[in-house]
């Protein structure tokens, strides 16, 4: 199958499909940056969302941050591998920062279940819109990224397309550091 | 062009495109990492784990001032040292980099746009009773029932 010419030419100097990422990842600054700004703005005028917050369990978040940021150091150990033309070291890489992500998530859903058991759902108060659409949404982040991770893992153990190794991993940090500024947004600020 | 070779060509373009300026090269031309071992991420993680801990433990304290810098001033950090040495920003193109400066920028732009509105539940000319009969309606609940969900 061929590809589009695009895909082999760089007007900026950086290659098509890193520009590429660059780009999803600034229109997902405004996209989450949007989301934190109201949220941060609803949190400083409403004394109330202190005591909201205090229900969040702030060990599951830590958790979950430090499960983040061991994928995203297993995402850029995977990239140095690819860089080395490694193909299969990245993929076995790819698997585990895939298993961070899974992990995340697996613990996500548990907490979720949780806090809607104790009485805590999206139309509780504004504070819990704000939790589960955030939260919600850097979730679904996640599970993107893993999908995908699946395909670049595929081709990378076959030493195909190793470039895209680092464009999944790009996309990976990003999503971590989206997460590293709700955790104490949610978690810590009460 | 087969899709190998375009994919070749791609990397190649990847190489002659993204070389970091010569002071900071290391390696192979066009290697788009900085030039550390595995080891360097290692450390970088750990530290990245030891902030973790700060900005957990920081907020136990119970002191406004230590929990802001403790948990956003880590923040900010942690996010510092996964765009420089994760996403190899220090490597990128300018371009890159004020990319996403411009973004955050529209992003506080939007904040001091809409926030004295959200903040502020009155002014000069201006009341906001729906905020306001919230606050104290939300307050007096949490002070009669602390542990509902209000």
């Amino acid at each position: 199958m061929s590809k589009p010419i695009a895909t082999t030419r760089s007007a900026t100097g950086i290659p098509t499909g890193r520009l590429a990422v660059w780009w999803v990842i600034a229109s997902e600054i405004v996209i989450f940056g949007g989301l934190l700004a109201s949220y941060i703005m609803h949190r400083l005028g409403h004394p109330e969302f202190g005591d909201y917050a205090s229900h969040t369990n702030t060990w599951i978040g830590a958790f979950n941050t430090l499960v983040l940021l061991s994928s995203s150091l297993s995402a850029v150990l995977a990239h140095q591998a690819a860089e080395r033309k490694d193909g299969e070291r990245a993929a076995k890489l790819l698997g585990l920062t895939m298993l961070g992500g899974l992990t995340f998530a697996g613990v996500k859903a548990a907490e979720w279940t949780m806090e809607i058991s104790s009485g805590f759902t999206l139309t509780t108060n504004a504070f819990w819109s704000f939790y589960y659409t955030a939260a919600g949404l850097h979730a679904l982040h996640v599970i993107g990224g893993v999908v995908i991770m699946g395909f670049v893992a595929r081709d990378a153990a076959q030493g195909k397309e190793l470039q895209r190794v680092e464009l999944i991993g790009n996309y990976w940090h990003f999503v971590d550091v989206v997460w590293i500024f709700l955790f104490p947004l949610l978690y810590i600020a009460k | 062009m087969s899709s190998s070779d375009e994919s070749r060509h791609e990397e190649q373009a990847s190489r002659a495109h993204s070389e970091p300026p010569p002071a900071k090269r290391a390696q192979p031309a066009g290697h788009h990492a900085e030039p550390h071992g595995d080891m360097f991420y290692v450390q970088i993680w750990a530290l990245l784990v030891v902030l973790l801990v700060v900005s957990v433990v920081g907020p136990m304290l119970g002191h406004p001032v230590i929990t802001l810098v403790t948990a956003f001033g880590i923040a900010l950090v942690k996010a510092y040292l996964v765009t420089k040495h994760f996403m190899h920003l220090a490597v990128e193109r300018r371009y890159v980099v004020y990319l996403l400066v411009t973004m955050v920028a529209m992003m506080v732009l939007f904040f001091a746009g809409t926030a004295p509105d959200v903040m502020k539940h009155k002014g000069f000319n201006w009341k906001n009773e729906a905020a306001e009969q919230e606050v104290k309606r939300a307050l007096d609940a949490i002070k009669h029932n602390p542990h509902k969900a209000h």
